[in-house]
Formats: C-alpha cells, sequence, structure tokens
C-alpha cells in the first residue's frame, strides 16, 4: 500500500459524560487515500470518537485537538463538519424511503440548484454519475423503499460522494447485509480507495477488517491500545482481538460438553403465507425437533425464512398459519398467541434487539420481569419486592454490566442489551429458547459470554434453537444443525462433521437433494 | 444542600413543576391580598376544576399508549343529557341515573376502543369522528334544551361533606380526612422503609425520613385547615373526595399492575410489547373504554355542579385534559408520563386560570397566557429530556422509588429521562 500523507489527526481526545470517561487521551492519525478501520468492544468509545470527529459534539465539549488537512478544525454541528469534508454514515440509514434515488442523493438541493430552483434533469445526470462510482446499476427514479439494504448502502455512500467528501466514516456499514451484499460493499470501497478516497470503517466483523483495512486503531475502554499497520495478511483476527481485550481468547467459543435427552418439541410440515404478500409462502413444510439439552442452529441466508418460521410457531406472531402442527412431549398443541406460546415453555428472543427486543424507555429491572409478569403478580397487581429480587438475581447470574438494575437499558452497551433481553426470556423459565441472531452486533468478549450462556441454558435440559448468519459460530456452538434456503429445510447436519462448505452448498442450492438430508419434500 | 436532597430524594430538577405550582399559588397569593387561599377560593378551585384532572388522568393512559382521544368532551355532553333525562322523564332514581350515565360512558368507550384496537383505526381519526358524532348525538337526544338534575346530583358535583361533632373550629369530615391522610402516609413510609430493609438496600437516614414525614404533616395540616375553616356548612369538596380517590386508584394501576406496565410497554414499543406477550389490542380497547369511563364520571360532577346540562357542555375539555398531561411531563410520542405529573400539570392550569380571573385578567389574555405557558412548559421538558435529564414532572413518582433502594444521587430514571429520538 502506498502511504500518503496525513489527512487528519486526532490528539489527546478527551470526553467526559457526568460520571463516565468515554474517551481518554486518545490519539488517531488516519493517512490520505487509506481504508482505516476503527475496531474495539461495544463501548470502548468508537462511536463517540466518531460523533466528536463529525461535530455531533461540538468544539469545546470534548478536549484536544483535530487537525483535518492540516487545519486545526472547530466545528460547532454536524453541518459544519459535512462542509469540511466529513461524511459519516450510520448504522440506520438515513435515507427518505418513499423519495428517488436522485431525490434522496440531491436531498438539500443545493448542489443542483439555482436561486434555489432545482434543476432535476441536471441532478438526474448527476446522479447516474454518482450512482456508476459506486457501482450500482438502478434507475435513479427508483423510489428508495424498492431497494434492497446492500443498495440503499450503497446509494448513502452515492450521497456523500456527492458532498466532494474528503473523509467517508462507514459505522457497521455491512452488520445489516448479506454475504454477498456485504462483499460487493467492500469491493466498491476499494475500488474508491483507489480513486483516493480515505475512508474511516467502524466494524466488529474482524476478517472485514483485516482484508480490507490499510491500518487499525484499536481502542479499549475510551483510551487507544495501538494503531497497526496492515501489511498484506500480517494482522490476524485473533492478533486484534488480544488487542480489544486485551486478553488472547483461547478459542472464541467456550467449551462445552453436551447433555442430550430425548426428542420433546418437534414442529411437522409447517407452512406459513407472508402476511401482506397472499399466496407467497415463507415457510414450506418445514419440520424440525429438538431434543432436550441440545443446541439446535438454523443457518441460512438472510431472507431464508429462518426467523418467519421461528416468530410463527412463536404464537404466530408472524405471517398468517396455513397447516402444521407442533407437538410438545408427543402431544399436539395449539398456540395461537404469544401468550399462548409462553405458558407452553416458548421463549423468542428476536433478532432486532432495539425494535423487537426493548422497550428502551424502561430500566433493567421493569425489561427483566416484563415478559413472566404473571409469576409475580397475583390479580394483576404486581409484587415489588419479588421483581426486584428476580432482576437482581438474574441480573447477576448473566453478568449484566450496570450500576444497579434501575438503569436504563437505552445506556447499556449492545451486549449488556442482549444479556438483559437473555433475561428477560429465561425468567420465564422457558423449555425451548429460541434465540434469533443472539450475538448480532455485540462484541468479541460479549460474544463468548453469550455463548457461555447459551451452553448453560442447554445443560439446564433446556432445548435451544439458535439462529445465526455467522456459520463459525453455529459449528461453534451447535450440536445440530438445519440448512433453510427459500422457506425450505433443505439440510439437517451433524454440527461436529458439518464444515462451513458443506452447509453453505446447502443453505444455497436445492436443485440436488442432499442424501443425508431428513426432510425433502 | 445534600441534606435537601435527601429529604426530597433524586434530582431536585424533577420537582420543578411542583415548585412551579407552589410559586403561582405564592404569587397570586401575593397580587390578590390572600383570595387566593382562602377556603372559599381553595373550595371553588377544586369544584370547578377536578372534572378537568379526572379527565386528564383519562387522558394520561390514552397518551402513554402513543394514542390521543379528541372524543371526551363529546362523549360528557352524552352521557349528561342521559344521566337528566333518564332522571327527569323516565323515572329513573338519581343512583341508577349515576350508573347509567357511567355504563353509556363505557359503552362508547368500547365502540372507540373497538375501532382503534380491532380494526386498527389510529385513535386520532376514531376519536375525531367520535368528537362529531357524539356532539351530534347530544344534540339530537337533548334538542338543545336545559335539562336539571336532582339534587343529589348536585350534591356529587358542588357538596360539602356533613358537620358533627363537637366544634373543633373546623369541619370534622376534613379533620377525619387530614389525620386519615397523614396515619397512612406514615404508615406508607414507614412500610416503605422496611421494605428496603429486607431488600438490604440503604434506606435514607431517619432524620431525612423524619424531616419528610414532619414536611408532610404540615402540609397536609395546612390542607386541613384551609379547606376546613371555611364558612359553616363547606368542608373539602365531594368532587376533591371524588378526584383523591380516582388520582389512588389509577396510580396504582400505573405503577402496580401488569395492566399499567402493559400500557407503559405498548407505549414504548408495540413491537416488542407485543413479542413480549402483552395483549396490545387488549390494552389499546382498555385505554380508551377507561377514557370514556372517567369522561361519564367527569359529566356527572360538571352537571352537578351547573345544576343543569346545556347544549355546549364538555366543549373543548379534551384540549384541557391533553394540555394537563403534557405539562405533567408525558411524551407525545407515547410511553412516558405519570399520573401525579398529569394531576399537577393540571393543576398548574387550574391555579393560573383561576389566579388570573382573581386577579382581574380578561378571558381574552387568560387564554393566551395559558397557550404560552403549555408551550415554554412543554419545551423546558423537552430541553430537560435532551441534556440527559429526567423530566420535570415525569419522574416524581420513579424518583421516590428509586430513593428507596438508596440508589437515587445521579441515577437517572430513563422512563421520561430518553428522549424518543
Amino acid at each position: 500500500m502506498t502511504v500518503g500523507p496525513v489527512i487528519l489527526e486526532m490528539k489527546s481526545i478527551t470526553k467526559v459524560f457526568p460520571g463516565v470517561r468515554a474517551l481518554d487521551d486518545v490519539t488517531m492519525t488516519v493517512r490520505r487515500g487509506e481504508i482505516h478501520a476503527i475496531c474495539g468492544e461495544n463501548g470502548a468509545g468508537k462511536s463517540t470518537l466518531m460523533k466528536v470527529l463529525s461535530g455531533v459534539y461540538p468544539h469545546g465539549t470534548y478536549e484536544g485537538t483535530i487537525i483535518l488537512d492540516g487545519e486545526d478544525v472547530h466545528f460547532a454541528n454536524i453541518r459544519a463538519s459535512e462542509h469540511a469534508g466529513v461524511a459519516i454514515i450510520h448504522q440506520e440509514l438515513a435515507l427518505i424511503p418513499e423519495l428517488s434515488v436522485t431525490e434522496n442523493l440531491f436531498i438539500g438541493g443545493n448542489e443542483v440548484a439555482t436561486r434555489g430552483v432545482i434543476d432535476w434533469v441536471e441532478a438526474r445526470r448527476r446522479a447516474l454519475d454518482l450512482l456508476a462510482r459506486v457501482g450500482l446499476e438502478i434507475d435513479p427514479d427508483t423510489a428508495i423503499k424498492n431497494l434492497g439494504v446492500g443498495q440503499q448502502q450503497l446509494v448513502e455512500i452515492a450521497k456523500a460522494l456527492a458532498k466532494d467528501v474528503k473523509i467517508l466514516i462507514l459505522d457497521e456499514p455491512t452488520s445489516a447485509l448479506n454475504e454477498d451484499d456485504a462483499e460487493n460493499l467492500l469491493d466498491i470501497l476499494r475500488s474508491l480507495r483507489s480513486k483516493g478516497l480515505t475512508s474511516i470503517l467502524i466494524s466488529h466483523k474482524l476478517n472485514e477488517i483485516a482484508a480490507i483495512a490499510d491500518s487499525i486503531t484499536i481502542i479499549r475502554d475510551g483510551k487507544t491500545v495501538e494503531t497497526l499497520s496492515v501489511d498484506e495478511g500480517t494482522v490476524t483476527e485473533d492478533r486484534m482481538i488480544r488487542g480489544m481485550v486485551g486478553r488472547t481468547l483461547e478459542s472464541r467459543f467456550p467449551h462445552h460438553t453436551p447433555h442430550i435427552g430425548e426428542p420433546f418439541f418437534e414442529v411437522r410440515d409447517w407452512v406459513v403465507e407472508h402476511p401482506q404478500i397472499p399466496g407467497r409462502l415463507v415457510a414450506k413444510s418445514s419440520s424440525f425437533y429438538v431434543r432436550r439439552g441440545e443446541i439446535v442452529g438454523f443457518a441460512g441466508l438472510m431472507g431464508a425464512g429462518r426467523t418467519e418460521l421461528a416468530r410463527s410457531i412463536f404464537g404466530r406472531s408472524y405471517g398468517t398459519w396455513r397447516g402444521g402442527q407442533i407437538l410438545i412431549d408427543g402431544v399436539e398443541v395449539t398456540i395461537p398467541t404469544v401468550q399462548a406460546a409462553i405458558a407452553h415453555g416458548i421463549a423468542y428472543v428476536p433478532e432486532d434487539r432495539k425494535t423487537l427486543g426493548l422497550n428502551l424507555l424502561d430500566t433493567i429491572k421493569d425489561t427483566i420481569v416484563s415478559a413472566g409478569i404473571a409469576r409475580i403478580s397475583r390479580h394483576t397487581v404486581i409484587d415489588l419486592e419479588a421483581a426486584d429480587a428476580a432482576a437482581e438475581q438474574y441480573s447477576r447470574a448473566m453478568r449484566i454490566k450496570a450500576a444497579s438494575i434501575d438503569v436504563g437499558v437505552a445506556t447499556l452497551s449492545g451486549g449488556n442489551q442482549q444479556k438483559v433481553v437473555l433475561s428477560k426470556w429465561m425468567f420465564t423459565e422457558p423449555r425451548l429458547a429460541i434465540l434469533d441472531e443472539p450475538t448480532r452486533g455485540i462484541d468479541v468478549g460479549a460474544k463468548y459470554e453469550i455463548y457461555g450462556l447459551i451452553n448453560e441454558l442447554a445443560d439446564q435440559g433446556k432445548g435451544v434453537v439458535m439462529i445465526s448468519s455467522e456459520l463459525p459460530e453455529l459449528l461453534g456452538v451447535c450440536d445440530r444443525i438445519y440448512t433453510v434456503f427459500e422457506g425450505r429445510i433443505t439440510g439437517e447436519a451433524d454440527a461436529r462433521t458439518a464444515t462451513q462448505e458443506s452447509l453453505m452448498r446447502q443453505m444455497t442450492d436445492t436443485a440436488t437433494t442432499n442424501p443425508s438430508t431428513t426432510v425433502t419434500r | 444542600m445534600k441534606a435537601i436532597r435527601q429529604i426530597f430524594g433524586g434530582n431536585l430538577r424533577q420537582y420543578g413543576m411542583s415548585f412551579a405550582l407552589i410559586l403561582l399559588l405564592v404569587f397570586f397569593q401575593w397580587r390578590t391580598h390572600g383570595i387566593m387561599l382562602t377556603a372559599t377560593n381553595a373550595q371553588n378551585i377544586l369544584n370547578g376544576y377536578s372534572y378537568v384532572l379526572i379527565l386528564a388522568i383519562g387522558m394520561l393512559f390514552v397518551i402513554i399508549t402513543g394514542q390521543i382521544d379528541l372524543a371526551p368532551g363529546s362523549v360528557a355532553a352524552v352521557v349528561g343529557i342521559c344521566v337528566a333525562l333518564s332522571i327527569k322523564n323516565w323515572g329513573f332514581p338519581w343512583w341508577a341515573g349515576v350508573l347509567f350515565g357511567l355504563l353509556i360512558g363505557i359503552a362508547i368507550g368500547a365502540w372507540q376502543g373497538a375501532w382503534l384496537a380491532f380494526v386498527g383505526v389510529p385513535g386520532f381519526i376514531t376519536t375525531l369522528a367520535g368528537q362529531m358524532l357524539f356532539r351530534g348525538l347530544d344534540q339530537f337526544i337533548g334538542k338543545a334544551a336545559s335539562v336539571p338534575v336532582p339534587k343529589e346530583i348536585r350534591y356529587i358535583g358542588n357538596g360539602y361533606l356533613p358537620e358533627w361533632g363537637p366544634n373543633t373550629g373546623l369541619n370534622n369530615s376534613t379533620l377525619l380526612l387530614g389525620v386519615v391522610a397523614l396515619v397512612a402516609v406514615v404508615a406508607m413510609e414507614l412500610r416503605r422503609r422496611r421494605r428496603v430493609i429486607r431488600a438490604k438496600g440503604t434506606p435514607v437516614p431517619l432524620w431525612a425520613m423524619v424531616a419528610r414525614l414532619v414536611g408532610m404533616a404540615i402540609a397536609l395540616g395546612y390542607l386541613t385547615y384551609l379547606f376546613g375553616s371555611g364558612r359553616y356548612g363547606t368542608s373539602f369538596p365531594v368532587t376533591g373526595v371524588i378526584l383523591v380517590v380516582l388520582v389512588l386508584i389509577y396510580n396504582f394501576i400505573a405503577t402496580r399492575t401488569t395492566i399499567g406496565r402493559g400500557v407503559y410497554a405498548v407505549g414504548g414499543n408495540r413491537a416488542a410489547a407485543a413479542l413480549t406477550g402483552i395483549n396490545t389490542k387488549k390494552i389499546y380497547f382498555l385505554a380508551m373504554a377507561n377514557m370514556s369511563f372517567l369522561a361519564a364520571v367527569a359529566a356527572i360532577m360538571y352537571v352537578g355542579r351547573s345544576t343543569a346540562t346545556g347544549p355546549s357542555d364538555g366543549v373543548g375539555w379534551e384540549l384541557d385534559a391533553i394540555a394537563a398531561v403534557f405539562i405533567g411531563g408525558a411524551a407525545v410520542s407515547g410511553g412516558v408520563g405519570t399520573v401525579v405529573g398529569s394531576l399537577i400539570g393540571g393543576l398548574v392550569m387550574a391555579i393560573l386560570n383561576n389566579g388570573m380571573y382573581l386577579v382581574g385578567v380578561g378571558a381574552d389574555l387568560s387564554q393566551m397566557i395559558r397557550g404560552l405557558v403549555l408551550l415554554v412548559a412543554v419545551a423546558f421538558d423537552l430541553y430537560n429530556k435532551s441534556q440527559g435529564k429526567p423530566s420535570i414532572t415525569g419522574t416524581l413518582l420513579r424518583g421516590l422509588r428509586m430513593r428507596e433502594r438508596g440508589e437515587a444521587k445521579g441515577m437517572e430514571r430513563p422512563r421520561a429521562g430518553v428522549t424518543q429520538s
């Protein structure tokens, strides 16, 4: 990699919130034309650092200096930083779904307007040009809502390019993308780099960082640990993990000896129709079973129908049920509502913590007791002492890091939020726990703890269903893995013998029926 | 400063709106040369505004679920005319008329709740339609006539507790209420303290608890004196008793029951609530049905006070209730708000209205000032929340709860502290 001159220096940045030193003397140097990755555990201070850089926290609310292109800059707000050429693309996309790509690209309109009148012909021409730069071959008149997440992400990048960006900051750009889209995005970043764009990449996916970054700044507990420069594959994931957690993880997965009992939960020929599109089946005659003490994985690409299947089983909370049975201990049961599912000992931890798992206005305590509230109330009156005791117990057992159980869940890191959601469901004392992407968006150290908790659940004799898009995780944690493709269960594999390659084949290929497949309808 | 904190508990800022209320009282007491805080005026305020405060309680639950109800004024008008007519023309005894009115309130609430919960028409639309529908129904039934109500109903809206026993210089019913309230407050405080100790928390120092109890005793004593020292035959008004009972009941529902939790959960994150096993439709239905039920209660109190129904009964009530709830720290996006906060919000508006009337400010100017107060109060609240600080009044009760656990200082309660960004 050619080493360009320094474009950005952040020197001794310290940012203090009441009671928390979020950033403590953080220093980072970014060179022109490189992809600079920032990694660190959740809560390490990555986002805070980027908020300082992009003017979310204005000059004066932090200590330290920012030198951009040799100039000491004092951003008063986001607009000032954008004006200076710093563009940030957040995890949550900021596009307007109802408007077209062109309209979104020139949302302020200033770039293509004369005296406040927008020249839409010019805008469209420039839009085509920008889309070409990010490798998107779509009609710029398409409404954003008709694009996939991956394409939307690229439109966001194009939008930043429209503003003559000097430094592009991407916050977890691939967390919502499937592997193909993620790969494509990384390719685009590479090609933009070759044209001289500087980008800062925040990501939890260490393999991505290893593949694409030119240098890596590792932050831990608000401090810079080190800056690594990458020379062709010299920085391994393990090396990064060591920097992030301050220790070497012996293994990314805790050791676990399974104690598997008899099958107790069985789903037969489950059929679910899409809630909005009549006739479209999101689960096509799916059958599977779970044994006591067993961790069963569901592998599949995004959109394969794993979440839809799980939520449909969980009290038909997704789609329209079109057939199939659930058997618990060999007895057929009807589970038409979430309340019934909870009563039958089923728990579902959703993949999207913030929109489906948590009420962000609640405290840890109120969240933990929310699903099992019937257990601590009589005639709808809640026993507050029992609530305190339960919350304290789970908070301790799950090792939730917080000042007290009265802390708001919104203030917790992703890993701790996930532990709160897990506690909420463990408090219902389920027999079957369905965990949908339980480690998404949480850091390496917290993942390890979550895996440990999953093992504990299995050791208590519960059945665990784990849905994940990360194959190494499924192979590392599960005992048995089903693969799902387009609403169909396409295979079943013993996790000890399966490989990423064998799973991937079944996750993408339905034409050939694998002989080891038990369900082949 | 630390001492004050330990007495009041939590963040002093939380008590901002309560202090604003006291400041208003002091200000008007000064401007009216002492008329504000006389027995007669205090009784008038309760009789004149209790129905708005009761509406505000109902509105609070609707707003916490993230909805709004524009119909309670019209519902109240229908209930009022039905109560009056059922007694006057159909020969219902007064209590049957009251029961009839409450049932009509519940039925109308069920109608609106069903459209919201089971058909999915947004509350704003359902109740805007309801506002027109029930206003029209009121006019259809009442033919714009004024129907008088019997003295029992008038007692509900304008009555006083009886005089009895020896001459204590105060109304003995009021005195009894004051003593009962004081005993209840002391008992609850001791129970709370026991609970903290049993849960191995750190209770507030004994002196702080004693200081707080002394403060409450003084406040209760003053209120007892204020309401009990009026002219012979007056006391703490019946409307006030109804209000206090409803506040206690609904505060309990909001903080201690699964239904209350459900209301906050649905407003905070509906999808997450549904996946938590909360019957969201039931919650919406109950919130709307309850609002109309309380509108019926308010209607009966109101027609009692005005001694007869009238064609413009209930016009604009919903807006007063909504204003009270938002001044009391609720969030437009739902999930946030407390019963006590709404009560204080409603009292601020009531005192302002009454005070300006006493000072001689015209209705025009008074209206403008109240509009500005609503705007400024909510803006101030939003500013506080954006600073990551708890809502002014929204955390009143939460603040108390946290103090119990001995973890009050510096801890923020996000139910009110985090804005919906």
